[in-house]
């Protein structure tokens, strides 16, 4: 008789419940699942808060095991201000997708970095306004269709899509910065590592960490949902590139 | 059975379809089934071989698989 | 001290442990005094990068159940109107401090401009001890109703400079924030959520949208039956009334008090509130008097809410106007005595 041993439960410990309305093929349950798991890993989930924008991935907030606040779209660096400066023992996440940051609250999180703001926002980037049915956001790249940009990002038309992680990196009061993806498992492991260092430096103190995750989003993207990896891998990582920007000196 | 390592629990009725355990499992031992689940989806199933690695799990939306390994 | 300065110390003193802002007069100096004064009383003030920004990060400390405000002039104010909604959505306690410019915007204040079936509790003080006990007073009011809360104030009251005594007033308990996030209930499988949506948790289900706004709006209709406060003299025998809010007030009481010594009967109504603005009281006022008028700096806007309650609709009339100054910081030439007296008595001659 062999014995046997647990690898990993078919969802997190922090999701009260599996069941969400996203579509097949989604990218965000894929990245969230990391997230809480380096939360439940950190022993931090009884003062942990999780400050969430609106897109697609505010599922995940209502589905997690987490004191959790919606804020208004594009705002959540700024509310968690609000929040972490009140607590400042407590671990303070954003969760936004490149709509809700890159497009409308690109002020907040650029300010929430100038001010050094000890809190941890992660960017699921997927490279549509994904909610409202596949539109195009600041982040959509050179070639994207979208519902708004049907023949592809034309730069002559659209210009050119933010790269947050490259504007965060010139700035002092920026701590960690890093961009992950979750196409692949062993994608999926490395980003797993970059929301680790951000929300363990979070908690020694230093200053604003950012983790982006691209995911894939094959309804936006108007791909099947297998070639979803692939497209993701050939659009979006081409690119921006995969990393950790900037680290604290050692 | 020499060389299975592990195997996986299926919540079958989750999933959704997406077919993106198929290349992500190393082995190649995850094959989508000709049944449908009730939602009107395919779902993977199992041949032998599986080395309980976890990769499934960390690619599927929907939280599907369990991974086990044999001690 | 300066009319600013007492409302910060009346803040700090009523609670308020966060403060954010953006720079914009006659606001500014409430802005520099919170600076100054709030991280001494163990609280943090944030100079913001927009008013935006600044109201945003009042609603997230006032998430975590910290007495938080914000402010600016009705230019910021304006900016603040999506965040003002969303706080009486998902019934976040907060402040918000209108030092406002010449112009009465009193349209911004109880219409406002967010998106929702809400209203919003505001105070209009006539002068700086006014302001002091109605900083205490929308601290209290934001707690107890979960829901945000405006003081109309103005650049005479920012910027004068009276000698007062801070007088703490007991307004008796706040419910018990059980709902603040401080990230306790995580991982205890009763996680908090605060969300204007209300649809909770799989553990803990809200009772969603559609329900939560019926209930707020529920909330907002009982706050408008208890909470109008108003102040009305010499109005018994007036044959004229003079219906003013705020810093305008004072004139007016100048003016009737003039007139009075005159032998004319005139009296004044004003309202406290201007939402829940006093209907009933005003209607009971003004129900014997040949002429209602209403006398605010800006085409008319308070008007609306006289037409709506006053008996008779047709004893109204309008005696106020744009008036700015080229600066937008003092007063232009309506607020002037003389020429709101010379307004009252053609109407008085117009009545007969």
């Amino acid at each position: 008789m062999t014995d046997m041993r647990l690898i990993a439960a078919s969802s997190p410990a922090l999701m009260q419940s599996p069941d969400h309305e996203l579509c097949p093929g989604c990218g965000h349950p894929v990245a969230w699942r990391q997230v809480l798991e380096v939360i439940e890993e950190l022993g931090v989930a009884d003062r942990t808060i999780i400050v969430v924008g609106h897109g697609c991935y505010t599922q995940m907030m209502r589905l997690s095991d987490l004191d959790s606040l919606q804020c208004l779209h594009g705002r959540g660096p700024a509310v968690a201000t609000g929040v972490k400066r009140m607590l400042p023992d407590a671990v303070v996440i954003t969760l936004s997708g490149d709509g809700d940051m890159v497009s409308e609250g690109l002020a907040e999180v650029l300010h929430a970095a100038g001010r050094a703001e000890r809190i941890t926002s992660l960017l699921f980037n997927n490279g549509v306004f994904g909610d409202t049915g596949g539109h195009m956001t600041a982040a959509t790249v050179v070639g994207q269709r979208t519902k708004t940009s049907l023949s592809g990002r034309d730069p002559e038309v659209h210009g050119y899509p933010i790269d947050v992680p490259k504007l965060l990196t010139g700035m002092d009061g920026a701590a960690y910065v890093a961009r992950g993806a979750v196409n692949t498992a062993g994608m999926a492991a490395r980003t797993k590592k970059m929301v680790r260092r951000a929300l363990e430096l979070q908690l020694a103190g230093a200053g604003f960490t950012f983790v982006e995750v691209l995911t894939m989003c094959p309804t936006g993207w108007f791909v099947a949902t297998p070639a979803g990896p692939d497209y993701l891998e050939g659009s979006m990582m081409a690119t921006y590139g995969i990393g950790e920007l900037k680290r604290p000196e050692p | 059975m020499s060389g299975v390592r592990g195997t996986v629990v299926m919540a079958s009725e989750r999933c959704k379809g997406c077919d993106l355990c198929i290349p992500a499992c190393p082995p190649t031992v995850l094959s989508m089934s000709s049944e449908t689940n009730g939602l009107g989806y395919h779902f993977p199933i199992l041949a032998d071989g599986c080395t309980g690695c976890g990769a499934c799990a960390d690619v599927c939306p929907d939280f599907v698989f369990e991974v086990w390994r044999y001690t | 001290m300066q009319g600013s300065e007492a409302i910060a110390d009346a803040a700090i003193a009523a609670g308020c442990r966060f403060f954010a802002g953006y720079p914009m007069l006659p606001f500014t100096e409430l802005l520099e005094h919170m600076s100054r004064k709030l991280p001494a009383a163990g609280g943090v003030c944030i100079n913001a990068d927009t008013e935006i920004e600044a109201v945003n990060m009042a609603l997230g400390a006032a998430a975590t159940g910290a007495r938080a405000a914000t402010g600016s002039c009705g230019q910021g104010i304006a900016l603040m109107q999506e965040a003002i909604a969303e706080a009486a959505l998902n019934e976040l306690p907060l402040v918000v401090f209108n030092m406002a410019r010449g112009q009465q915007d009193y349209f911004q204040a109880t219409r406002g401009g967010g998106w929702g079936d809400y209203r919003t509790i505001t105070y209009a003080p006539k002068d700086v001890p006014e302001a002091i006990d109605h900083t205490q007073r929308l601290f209290h009011l934001a707690d107890v109703h979960r829901a945000p809360v405006l003081m109309y104030g103005d650049y005479v009251i920012a910027h004068t400079h009276v000698g007062v005594e801070p007088v703490t007033t007991d307004l008796g308990p706040v419910p018990a924030k059980d709902w603040a996030l401080d990230g306790s209930m995580g991982g205890t499988g009763r996680a908090r959520e605060i969300w204007t949506w209300a649809r909770g948790k799989p553990n803990t289900p809200g009772v969603g949208p559609d329900q939560h706004w019926k209930d707020v709006a529920a909330k907002f209709a009982a706050i408008e039956e208890s909470e109008a406060r108003w102040e009305q003299r010499l109005v018994e025998d007036a044959e004229v009334v003079v219906v003013s809010f705020g810093t305008t007030a004072t004139v007016v009481d100048y003016v009737v008090d003039e007139l009075r010594a005159d032998g004319r009967r005139v009296g004044s109504f004003r309202p406290v509130t201007l939402w829940p603005f006093p209907g009933s009281a005003l209607e009971a006022a003004t129900r014997a008097c040949r002429r209602i008028l209403v006398y605010e700096l800006n085409a008319g806007q308070m008007l609306d809410d006289v037409r709506i309650h006053a008996a008779d609709r047709r004893a109204i009339r309008f005696i106020g106007g744009v008036s700015q100054d080229s600066s937008g910081m003092r007063q232009g030439d309506l607020l002037d005595a003389a020429e709101l007296r010379t307004r009252v008595l053609h109407a008085l001659e117009e009545a007969a």
